[in-house]
């Protein structure tokens, strides 16, 4: 308890952003358009590709003798991009066809 | 001390470009700016990563770039190269490799540990990490699997599964509590044992799940990636993970609900699999005498008609039908007929997957109308076509309390003149439901495949133009 105590003293800062951020994502979301779900959908799924960041700031800590390490970082670096190219490309692809017409 | 400030602006004007991105994402008129402001907040923030000068750094940057081009040219051939029909399933598989990323990350960290000990706090936050990753990781693999018809549902299941999934997910939840307890010394195998049994778990929690509910899972597993990416961001201190993961899990669990709401199911009974398990005790259905209908008779019904209502379905995707669906449309259209495409919200096996479609095909987006816009023209409508869509026509859906859809709202096309019905066979839908609809005495049945069929249609009135 005590140790868990600690940890939200220290991050108390990260908890605000968690609990703003749920919100913030609440509120984009609701009514929108069912034509929107699927582009809406892949371009969120793009953005949590941001999980790439992670890799990269692994590799930057990492020793580049440390081969296992700097290998599986840059697995997860290529999954990430994979996610955010492909994701944003996808989506971009998607909305170029909609179109209103007179 | 101004360059670090500098790149924490960087790294800020990403995450406002990410959020205002997803905003602009979410209404027709801005939703293709909003991507591209979103990717560049995106592009912006992966720079910033990349040269943010941090404490004790190697200069790995070879490594890093060599990632970020294979990545990069991978993601961007799939994308360009997929058709607009496998789109689920494309999103399903990048959603797979976001929440294998992230377990991957979550292991190396554990193993960084090493004989150190772990903090109760973040070391919650780093199995978090590592099981939800795992889970979304095989849960997409497999949801890409089925819905590319790769594997079928019932292969994948057995008896008592949700029982064997409930326990399963216990024993994680043990070897978790018991690492993050008293796990000194021991992490790497318990991160590799809790790994493992999480990616087990991750396809036998989507296996039970099966037919219309698969939007509703892809949304979902779309929510746990990223609040994996967001456990991930506290796990390396980094608020712009923080906040993309948390937005994308946020907004991911909100859509999962308002699909879940569209089909009047909780979202617990959708994830027990309930669907596919009552339909089969279900199989005795329904029966009686149907009538078919000639390509050449629809044509004239079409063709003198003042409202048509086209309602596409999956089977629209299945044989590529979207284009020659427009070309009827077009063609009616000239003639003063009024046409319009009744969107159920979980047609398809992706939100909006039949938006998408037809607007590839060119239809006006103005032309395709939700389930309440849908219903209300329905009265009034002489001709309902309905396109390899089953259950979200289902009128047990109101009717038969035992049916596993009851309650679903649904399109009511029985309050047009005429229903058609083009469908391949009388085999019943991608749920397995029987559906009464087809023996309805307003109801003619066109047989074949469904792009066949509707070229025919267009041949026909060609000859009566």
């Amino acid at each position: 308890m005590e140790q868990l105590a600690i940890f939200i003293n220290e991050n108390v800062t990260l908890i605000y952003l968690l609990v703003f951020m749920v919100i913030l994502g609440f509120q984009i979301i609701s009514n929108v358009p069912t034509i929107l779900h699927t582009p809406l959908m892949s371009g969120a799924n793009a953005v949590s590709g941001i999980v790439i960041i992670g890799g990269i700031l692994l590799l930057r800590k990492t020793n580049p003798e440390d081969t296992f390490t700097i290998l599986v970082g840059v697995i997860a670096i290529i999954l990430g991009m994979i996610n955010v190219m492909g994701g944003f490309y996808v989506t971009n692809r998607m909305l170029s066809m909609f179109k209103k017409k007179k | 001390m101004y360059v670090e400030a500098l790149f924490k602006i960087l790294y800020l004007v990403g995450a406002l470009g990410i959020v205002w991105g997803l905003k602009y994402l979410s209404s027709p008129d801005t939703a293709r700016k909003g991507n591209i402001v979103a990717s560049i907040g995106m592009g912006l923030a992966i720079i910033t990563s990349i040269f943010d000068p941090i404490e004790n750094a190697y200069p790995n940057y070879l490594w890093i770039f060599v990632g970020i081009v294979i990545g990069g040219v991978i993601g961007w051939y799939m994308a360009k190269k997929v058709q607009m029909t496998e789109m689920p399933q494309l999103v399903s598989l990048f959603n797979g490799f976001g929440g294998a990323s992230a377990m991957i990350l979550a292991i190396i960290e554990l193993y960084g540990i090493k004989d150190g000990m772990m903090e109760l706090g973040s070391g919650l936050i780093l199995i978090s990490t590592l099981i939800i990753g795992a889970v979304s990781f095989t849960g997409s693999v497999l949801a890409y699997l089925k819905l590319d018809g790769k594997v079928e549902d019932k292969n994948v299941t057995f008896r008592g599964h949700n029982t064997f999934n409930n326990i399963f997910f216990l024993i994680i939840l043990a070897f978790s509590g018991y690492c993050l307890i008293a796990g000194q010394g021991n992490y790497e195998w318990l991160g590799w044992v809790i790994m493992i049994l999480s990616m087990i778990y991750g396809f036998s929690f989507v296996a039970p799940i099966g037919g219309a509910d698969m939007p509703v899972v892809i949304s979902l597993l779309n929510s746990l990636t990223g609040v994996s990416a967001a456990t991930a961001g506290i796990l390396f201190g980094s608020q712009i993970m923080l906040i993309g993961g948390i937005l994308v899990g946020a907004a991911g669990i909100i859509l999962t609900v308002m699909m879940c709401n569209a089909m009047n199911r909780s979202l617990w009974n959708v994830l027990l699999g309930n669907f596919g398990g009552t339909a089969a005790s279900n199989a005795s259905g329904v029966t009686g005498v149907y009538k078919e209908i000639s390509a050449n008779e629809l044509a004239i019904q079409l063709y003198y008609a003042q409202r048509v209502m086209i309602v596409p379905g999956y089977g629209l995707a299945v044989s590529q039908a979207q284009k020659t669906c427009q070309e009827l449309d077009a063609m009616l259209s000239k003639n003063n007929v009024e046409v319009f495409y009744a969107i159920h919200p979980v047609a398809g096996r992706m939100p909006g997957h039949m938006n998408v479609l037809l607007a590839e095909a060119n239809v006006s987006y103005d032309k395709l109308l939700d389930l309440d816009d849908s219903n209300d023209k329905l009265k009034g409508t002489n001709v309902a076509i309905v396109v390899g869509a089953n259950d979200v026509v289902n009128p047990s859906a109101k009717t038969d309390s035992g049916s596993p859809i009851y309650g679903m709202p649904i399109l009511e096309v029985l309050d047009a003149d005429t229903v058609i019905v083009l469908k391949r066979s009388m085999k019943p839908g991608y749920a397995g439901i029987e559906n009464p609809l087809f023996f309805e005495s307003k109801t003619r049945m066109l047989f074949g495949d469904a792009k066949d069929s509707l070229n025919k249609l267009v041949q026909e009135i060609k000859t009566l133009g």
